[in-house]
């Protein structure tokens, strides 16, 4: 045989992710044996009845089909908003959706990429050097979803196992699983869970100390805001010592920002990394390197299957930035109907527009739904024996606490399984409900969790938060009863 | 993602598991990635040394950024030493000119750029297939299926697949991450239609769906290279994602002539030469790749010739990476595709025997459908395990985006005699592929009148690859002005006439041999005028430097 196991890349084989993971694998087999399973696990809006919004879905269609555009009776089918988008989309390409377009994106749609940054943070205002606060086009590259973005920039940071970066645990995946397909270690801090999840900059000091006392240069920070599992939206105070000490450190800052449009509370709206760097102004705003991602798989357009996203770079030097593009070139194109969702994305339908009223109501509508569902699943889960649950302020995800009694914990270590898994798979057997122990997303030691998304269909809601809880209640006291653990 | 999440956190228990108990739980900073030695700076052995952009000649000389974090001295090297010339410097000069001709028209002898650098023929005026893109109209926009006007627009099969394959999907939710290797319905319609290209079964679950045939590429390379002592046999001239991409792996490329003597044929004897070559070099060879139809040399390779790559593949336990994306791009009667896989099992070889990769991409063909970001790889003969790491990594991902998918499995299951569209379906790509055929002939025998020019015919793929003898002036001419002579005459012929092509030393050739490459895509009316422009160049750079 050509290629065993044994000599393989040893990056690929360390790659924290094993395709048939425990909790996957059972929920799989008990669907096949005909049982209902609620996949509350991904973060994947469509699969689980989301309707994708309609107006760019009639764009990309059109586009999809420019033959469409020279029929008489197109209007009969789409509204001539969506066709004159369309033209204009097409217009932009140099050969349609059929044809490569720059590695970079197509540059129309990196302009409006451009406005969308200026028009939400607010910038360019009035400075005496304003010029360095516009969102530029040519810093601004369209990717294959936001993970694509994540894997180029890492590839440029890392140089071997002697460069680390910094990230939050718990975490999402995706960082660990490249960090070590690429060679690099992975330096994580505690986000705080008594303070709502809240990133304490001194917890960065330290480990950012300890990182070096071991040797390895700390390179890059990612931020995940709003938080993924963890659901938090940083404040501004917060994002303005995280740059502050990215600047003290010379650490590049990656915004996982995916979740921007994903808010459920108005105490603490998203502010980007990008706007607060801009507001702190120099020596900082010229200075601390930062990289923020976007996608179009998340917010109220859960376009997952698309694969759209994009990054803006700032304070890269302009040879760094060819580099980038170097690298991207080998890649040819990102794909070019994406590259038209992520346009629609950030140029929606304006007021006056005949599209208007339906997009709003459709966006408004899946939004308030996202917000009412996030209340009743963190309501849900406080109300539950040995179980405590933050506030799902932003993102798709509630990532309760399950305390686990003694007698749980022991349970758990005669079947061989870690305790969050044990919990997972006896609720998964006992109500369907597929969810992703806290372990998966790293947690500090002896404390447990899970992960659910907030997606499944808002009327099915009550009745999962009824099943969970008649589970947890009765897995409680089980474990209670049988080695006299007392609750305070 | 769920199959990703979950993974992780098994991953992190048994990390958990192992881990000794720790005393102090605020204090505990647990580098999830272990530690290894930091990688050697060596240059690889056979690393491409291509003429490079200006930026990475002097990196980290722009002192005024020497206080940020990542610069060019301290960007991931593999990161510099890659090098991509088909979007390489002569096409930001050919976008500069192109912006400057807008509004400085009467400054250039010729008024437009004509881009023959790259193997994207909608760009230069190639018309989707009717039917793939009204399939996926109806697949962007589903609800168009509940209209009746709808009828009215598109053809009725269009309709009656577009309904096949949403019962295909989950949810039939068009706008939902897939799995990672595609969704089971399209694989099984590539699986089938693999099938009857070969005569052989084809397994859905060795398809692995990816956008585009070049992130398989990448996967494969991922995989296979460790260090620069892992070596990748590839064709030289090659097409140059393999020299990036074992780059970027830091791999080492292992370098085997085609015989451009031979209509670029390929040797065992070289094969056997270089093996040994890379061995002695201290280099464990762990793959051939092999581009069939070639690129960018055009060449379609025998039944024979296959047989006996497949030999030494299996005789020396290496894992053949076949490029086949150029599969329905073949041109000449005397020439057939055959699938590697397809010549394997003829010759009695299953999974145990060899192991096999196969790349397939919807942006050739006569389909061209380069912005969609399709393709797959069928892998074969590889140990469970092994597949389990490749779907790992496929997975980090999420998916591949899920119009390319379609459009993959349309491309592999086309409309049927009697089914409506087949008519206009059969003359749509009948007619792109006799006028690619032609274009191809026009401009290899225009290419062999120029003084000192031979050009191999293109059996196939996209690409023809003369080889220029450069007069010893041009060559210190080129010297004089620090570039490659093959760039100097590429960027002499834009600046003289607005083609674009690339110079071979992108793609490596023999030394002291001068090639470049350019595409046989602009539309068959404006081919007669690139070969005047061409002619005309010719002329008057040999004047300029005949010896």
């Amino acid at each position: 045989m050509a290629l065993e196991y044994d000599s393989l890349n040893e990056n690929v084989k360390k790659c924290q992710y094993a395709v048939r993971g425990e909790l996957y694998l059972r929920a799989s087999e008990l669907q096949k044996e005909g049982k209902k399973i609620i996949f509350t696990n991904v973060g994947n809006p469509h699969a689980l009845g989301q309707k994708p919004l309609t107006f760019p879905r009639q764009v990309v269609a059109l586009c999809q089909a420019p033959f469409l555009l020279d029929n008489p009776n197109v209007g009969m089918l789409f509204p001539a908003d969506a066709i004159a988008r369309a033209k204009h989309y097409l217009s932009l390409t140099s050969g349609g959706l059929g044809a490569y377009s720059d590695s970079r994106g197509l540059p129309g749609v990196r302009k409006e990429v451009a406005e969308f940054i200026e028009r939400r943070d607010g910038y360019p205002r009035p400075c005496a050097s304003y010029l360095s606060y516009h969102s530029d086009p040519e810093l601004i590259f369209l990717t294959d979803g936001a993970s694509k973005g994540v894997m180029q920039i890492l590839n440029c940071v890392i140089r071997g196992a002697g460069d680390g970066i910094l990230v939050p645990v718990p975490q999402y995946p995706l960082y660990s699983a490249t960090i070590s397909l690429l060679g690099g270690s992975l330096v994580p801090y505690y986000l705080d869970e008594s303070e709502n999840w809240g990133l304490d900059v001194n917890n960065l000091k330290q480990s950012v100390a300890q990182a070096r006392s071991q040797g390895i240069s700390v390179r890059a920070m990612v931020i995940i805001n709003p938080g993924n599992p963890t659901g938090q939206c940083l404040s501004e105070a917060n994002l303005r010592e995280i740059l502050r000490f990215c600047y003290n450190e010379k650490l590049v800052l990656l915004g996982d920002e995916v979740y921007q449009q994903n808010i459920y509370q108005d105490e603490r709206p998203f502010i980007s990394s990008k706007k607060v760097l801009m507001d702190m102004g120099s020596p900082f705003s010229k200075e601390v390197q930062l990289v923020s991602f976007h996608t179009v798989s998340k917010g109220y357009w859960g376009e997952c299957g698309q694969r759209g996203g994009y990054f803006e770079m700032t304070n890269f030097p302009p040879r760094v930035v060819e580099e980038i593009y170097k690298v991207a070139s080998i890649a040819l194109s990102p794909n070019v109907s994406a590259q038209i969702f992520m346009g629609l994305m950030v140029n929606p339908p304006k007021p006056g527009d005949i599209s208007y009223d339906q997009f709003t109501r459709e966006s408004k509508g899946i939004l308030e739904s996202l917000r009412r569902r996030a209340k009743i699943m963190t309501d849900g889960f406080n109300s539950c024996k040995n179980v405590v649950c933050n506030f799902t302020e932003g993102a798709m995800y509630s990532f309760p606490q399950i305390r686990l009694p003694p007698g749980a914990l022991q349970a758990a270590k005669q079947a061989g399984k870690v305790p969050d898994v044990f919990y997972c798979l006896k609720l998964l057997e006992a109500t369907g409900i597929s969810t992703v122990p806290g372990s998966g997303f790293g947690q500090k030691e002896g404390v447990f969790h899970l992960r659910t998304t907030i997606l499944p269909a808002e009327e099915e809601m009550p009745e999962i938060m009824d099943s969970f809880k008649k589970f947890n209640d009765a897995f409680m006291t089980q474990y209670d009863n049988n080695f006299g653990y007392s609750r305070m | 993602m769920r199959r990703f999440v979950i993974g992780q956190a098994k991953n992190l228990i048994d990390q958990t598991r192992r881990r000794p108990p720790q005393p102090h739980h605020h204090n505990n900073l647990r580098l999830l990635s272990l530690l290894r030695p930091p990688a050697s700076d060596t240059t690889p052995v056979s690393s491409p040394r291509l003429f490079s952009s200006s930026s990475s000649d002097m990196p980290g000389s722009d002192s005024s950024t020497s206080s940020l974090p990542v610069t060019l001295d301290s960007i991931n090297p593999k990161v510099l030493k890659c090098e991509y010339a088909v979007r390489g410097e002569i096409v930001s000069i050919a976008q500069r000119l192109q912006d400057d001709l807008k509004t400085n028209k009467d400054a250039y002898p010729f008024d437009e750029i004509i881009y023959c650098n790259i193997g994207n023929p909608q760009s230069l005026g190639q018309q989707p297939i009717t039917f793939f893109r009204e399939v996926l109209a109806l697949c962007s926009h589903t609800a168009l299926l509940d209209e009746s006007a709808t009828h009215g627009l598109f053809s009725s099969d269009s309709i009656d697949r577009a309904w096949k394959i949403l019962d295909q999907i989950p949810g039939k939710a068009t706008g939902a991450y897939s799995h990672s290797q595609g969704i089971k319905g399209l694989r099984d319609a590539i699986a089938a239609g693999i099938e009857a290209r070969d005569g052989f079964p084809a397994d859905p679950n060795d398809i692995f769906m990816t956008d585009g045939a070049s992130p398989g590429v990448h996967m494969m390379m991922q995989l296979l290279i460790s260090s620069e002592k892992d070596g990748i046999l590839c064709p030289i001239p090659q097409y140059p994602l393999y020299s990036a991409s074992i780059a970027l792996h830091g791999g080492s490329l292992v370098p085997y002539y085609l015989d451009e003597a031979s209509g670029w044929g390929l040797e065992i004897s070289e094969l056997k030469k270089q093996l040994e070559d890379a061995k002695s070099k201290g280099i464990t060879v762990r793959a051939l790749a092999v581009i069939n139809p070639g690129n960018p040399t055009g060449q379609v390779l025998s039944e024979e010739n296959q047989r006996d790559i497949v030999d030494f593949c299996k005789k020396e336990g290496l894992v053949l990476l076949a490029d086949e994306v150029y599969q329905e791009n073949v041109y000449v009667p005397d020439k057939k595709f055959h699938s590697f896989k397809k010549v394997a099992r003829s010759m009695g070889y299953g999974e145990k025997d060899i192991s096999l990769v196969s790349f397939q991409s919807i942006s050739k063909g006569y389909y061209g459908e380069c912005g969609k970001r399709g393709g797959y790889m069928e892998v074969t003969g590889f140990t469970s395990d092994v597949r389990e790491q490749i779907y790992k990594v496929a997975s980090v991902n999420l998916c591949s985006n899920i119009s390319g998918q379609i459009l993959a499995s349309l491309v592999m299951s086309p409309p049927k005699p009697g089914d409506d569209s087949y008519d206009s379906y059969i003359a749509e790509k009948e007619g792109i592929l006799s006028s690619l055929a032609t274009r191809a002939k026009t401009l290899e025998e225009a290419l062999n009148k120029l003084e000192g020019v031979t050009c191999n015919r293109a059996e196939g793929a996209m690409y023809l690859f003369p080889c220029i003898n450069l007069p010893q002036k041009a060559i210190a001419a080129a010297e004089a002005a620090k570039t490659a002579p093959d760039a100097f005459y590429c960027k002499r012929l834009l600046n003289a006439t607005g083609i674009v092509v690339v110079p071979g030393s992108g793609f490596r050739q023999v030394p002291g041999t001068w090639h470049f490459r350019c595409t046989i895509l602009p539309q068959e009316d404006k081919i007669p005028a690139i070969v005047n422009r061409l002619t005309e160049f010719h002329k008057s750079f040999m004047n300029e430097f005949r010896d």
